[in-house]
C-alpha cells in the first residue's frame, strides 16, 4: 500500500512537471468556473454588502443574520435544490443549463454569496464611521464617500474574495449535482479527483489535489504578501526623514 | 461683514434626546468665531449640521442666503469642510490625504502636487508627502488633518475641538496656522471648543453653549461676566476654587480656598472671588521644586487619563488640581497613581472670574 503511494506520488509530480494536458485542462477550467462564479457573487453581492453595512434600515438584522446563516449551507443541498431548478421539470429547465460550466458558475456563485455579503459587509461596519463623514466634508457625494468607504476596507474585501475563490474552488457537491463531472466539459479538480479516487487511478488524483492545494495556498500566500506591502510604512530604508 | 451661514430655530433631537434647541445664530463672512462650551452641550452637533452631515429636525439654515437643503447640499459641502476632535484619516499616504479633496474639485495632478506642497509648508510638515500618515503623532495628523482642509480653499473651515488631546506645540502651531489662515484667505473659520483661552486667542465672537441651547453670544471675554452659577456649570473649567481673598500688598492677594490651601492670585481685590489656572500652567514634579513659582504645592496623584501624547493627571493637593503633561514626562518621571508629587504655578497664571 505505502508503495502505491509513493509510485503514485511521484507519476503525480510527473503529470504534473510534464504538463499532462488532462491535468492542465482540469485545472484550468476549475479556475475558470470559480473565478467566474467569484466575480458573479461580487456583481451581486457588492451592493447587497455595502447597503448592509453603511446603511441602517429596518430588517438590516435580519438580513445579516440571513446571510450568516448561508454560510454552513451544505453545498450537496444546494447542489440539489439546484439540479432541481435546471432539471428539464424544473422552472428554468428549458434553459438547458444543466451539465454545463454556466450551470457550475451559478451554482459556485450561490453559494459563496453569503461570503462575499457577510465578509464585505462585516469589514466595511469595522472602518472608522467617521471616514464616510470625512469624505463628504472634503465634497464627496454618497456615492463616493461609499467608495472612500469601501477603499478603507480593501483589506476585508480582499480577504473576502479570497475566501470566496477558495470556497468555490474546493468545493464539491454543486459542481457534481449540476455539472456532472463530464470530461473535456465540466470535469473540474474536485470532481475529478473524487471519481479518479473511486476507480483507483491514484496518481491523476493526487496531481489534481496537489494543484488544489498550490492554487489555494498561492492565491491565499499572494493575498497576504500584498497586504503585508500595503501596510508597510512607505518611507524608503535610509532616507533621512524631515524634520520640523 | 455680511453673514456667509444663517441658522434660524435650528433643534436637533435623536429620539428622546435633544441635542439643540432652537438655535438662531449668524456666522460672519471672514470672521473667526467660537461655540463654547462643556461636553455635550451640543456643539459638535451644531457643526455636523453646519457641514451638511447632519439635518436639523426644525428650522432652518441658509448658505450665502440660500437656503440649504437636499438640492443644494453637494455644493456647499464643497464650499465647507469640518476637521474633526478625533482625526480621521484615509489609511494612506499623506500626500493621498490630502489629495482627495482635491481630486473630487477635478484638479489636475500639477495643480495637486502644488497645493499640497504649499499646505503642509504651512502647517509645518514639509517632506511629509510620503509617509503613511496614520503613523504619525496624535498632533501631526491632526496637522495633516488641516492641511487636507486647508488645500481646499473653502469659503468656510469648521473645527470641532481641533487641539483637544494634543501636546502644547502642536496646539500653538495649529493655533497659528488657524489665525493666518483667516488673516490671508479670509477664510470664515467656526471653531468648537470648550478652551475658553483657545476661544479667546482665536475669535473674535463666541457663543457659549449649555445644554443645547445658546447662553450668550459675545467676544470671549464677555463670557467671563457671566453670573459664576453658569460658569460654574461649565464642567470643563478645570482648576477653578473659589475662596476668600486677602490683598498681600506686594500688587496680589492671596486666595484662602479652604482645606488649608492658598493660592497667590496678580490682582488686588478683597472678598469672596473665584481664581483659576489651566492645566497646562502647572509645572509638576516628582522632587521638590525651587522656583520663583509663587504658588507651590505637595500632594498624591489619584487618577491618571491617557489622552494619547498627553496624559491628564488628578492631584490632591488639599484640594484637587488638574495637570497636564506629555506623555514622554509621565514616563520618565514614572508616576503612577499614590506617587508623591509636587505641583508649581505663577502667581500670574491664576485668573480670576
Amino acid at each position: 500500500m505505502g508503495n502505491e503511494i509513493i509510485e503514485g506520488f511521484l507519476k503525480a509530480l510527473q503529470l504534473i512537471f510534464s504538463g499532462d494536458p488532462t491535468v492542465m485542462e482540469i485545472s484550468a477550467r476549475a479556475v475558470l468556473v470559480s473565478g467566474s462564479a467569484m466575480m458573479l457573487s461580487v456583481l451581486w453581492g457588492l451592493p447587497v454588502a455595502v447597503l448592509l453595512g453603511l446603511k441602517r434600515f429596518p430588517g438590516r438584522f435580519l438580513a445579516k443574520g440571513f446571510f450568516n446563516a448561508m454560510l454552513g449551507i451544505p453545498t450537496v443541498s444546494l447542489g440539489l435544490i439546484l439540479y432541481l431548478f435546471f432539471s428539464n421539470a424544473g422552472p428554468v429547465g428549458f434553459l438547458r443549463l444543466l451539465y454545463t460550466p454556466t450551470a457550475m458558475i451559478i451554482g459556485q456563485a450561490i453559494l459563496i454569496t453569503p461570503i462575499t455579503v457577510s465578509f464585505i459587509a462585516s469589514a466595511i461596519e469595522s472602518v472608522d464611521p467617521e471616514i464616510k463623514d470625512l469624505a463628504k466634508t472634503l465634497g464627496a457625494s454618497e456615492t463616493e464617500a461609499a467608495i472612500a468607504v469601501l477603499k478603507e476596507s480593501s483589506n476585508g474585501v480582499f480577504l473576502a474574495l479570497t475566501a470566496s475563490f477558495n470556497r468555490a474552488i474546493a468545493e464539491l457537491g454543486v459542481v457534481f449535482m449540476v455539472g456532472g463531472n463530464i470530461a473535456h466539459l465540466t470535469s473540474v479538480l474536485t470532481t475529478t479527483i473524487a471519481l479518479e479516487t473511486n476507480k483507483g487511478e491514484i496518481a491523476l488524483a493526487i496531481a489534481l489535489a496537489i494543484i488544489l492545494l498550490f492554487i489555494v495556498s498561492t492565491l491565499t500566500l499572494t493575498v497576504n504578501l500584498i497586504q503585508r506591502q500595503k501596510t508597510r510604512p512607505i518611507i524608503e530604508l535610509g532616507k533621512k526623514i524631515p524634520r520640523r | 461683514m455680511k453673514p456667509i451661514i444663517e441658522l434660524e430655530n435650528i433643534s436637533k433631537t435623536y429620539g428622546n434626546v435633544t441635542a439643540l434647541q432652537h438655535i438662531s445664530i449668524n456666522f460672519l463672512e471672514g470672521e473667526v468665531s467660537s461655540l463654547l462650551g462643556p461636553n455635550g452641550s451640543g456643539k459638535t452637533t451644531l457643526l455636523r449640521i453646519m457641514a451638511g452631515l447632519e439635518k436639523p429636525t426644525s428650522g432652518e439654515m441658509r448658505f450665502e442666503s440660500a437656503r440649504v437643503d437636499e438640492s443644494n447640499i453637494n455644493q456647499i459641502r464643497l464650499k465647507t469642510t469640518m476637521v474633526f476632535q478625533k482625526t480621521a484619516l484615509f489609511s494612506t499616504s499623506v500626500y493621498k490625504n490630502i489629495a482627495y479633496g482635491l481630486r473630487i474639485r477635478g484638479c489636475s495632478r500639477r495643480e495637486t502636487d502644488e497645493k499640497i506642497k504649499e499646505v503642509l509648508k504651512t502647517v509645518r510638515l514639509e517632506g511629509y508627502e510620503k509617509r503613511p500618515a496614520k503613523k504619525l503623532s496624535g498632533g501631526e495628523q491632526q496637522r495633516v488633518a488641516l492641511a487636507r482642509a486647508l488645500a481646499l480653499d473653502i469659503d468656510v473651515l469648521l473645527l470641532d475641538e481641533p487641539t483637544a488631546n494634543i501636546d502644547p506645540k502642536n496646539v500653538s502651531i495649529i493655533e497659528d496656522v488657524l489665525s493666518w489662515v483667516n488673516k490671508e484667505k479670509k477664510t470664515t473659520i467656526v471653531v468648537a471648543t470648550h478652551n475658553v483661552f483657545q476661544a479667546e486667542t482665536l475669535a473674535k465672537r463666541a457663543a457659549l453653549l449649555l445644554e443645547g441651547k445658546i447662553v450668550k453670544v459675545g467676544a470671549p471675554q464677555e463670557i467671563f461676566t457671566l453670573p459664576s452659577k453658569i460658569l460654574e456649570s461649565y464642567a470643563r473649567l478645570e482648576n477653578s476654587f473659589s475662596g476668600f481673598s486677602k490683598v498681600t500688598g506686594e500688587g496680589t492677594s492671596l486666595v484662602d480656598v479652604g482645606d488649608g490651601l492658598q493660592i497667590e492670585a496678580p490682582f488686588e481685590k478683597a472678598g469672596n472671588v473665584t481664581v483659576f489656572v489651566r492645566p497646562e500652567d502647572i509645572i509638576l514634579s516628582s522632587k521638590p521644586l525651587v522656583s520663583s513659582a509663587r504658588n507651590s504645592f505637595e500632594g498624591r496623584i489619584v487618577q491618571i487619563s491617557d489622552l494619547g501624547p498627553v496624559v491628564k493627571l488628578k492631584v490632591k493637593a488639599g484640594k484637587d488640581f488638574i495637570v497636564q503633561i506629555t506623555k514622554r514626562s509621565f514616563i520618565e518621571m514614572r508616576l503612577n497613581v499614590d506617587s508623591r508629587v509636587f505641583l508649581a504655578f505663577k502667581a500670574s497664571s491664576v485668573q480670576t472670574i
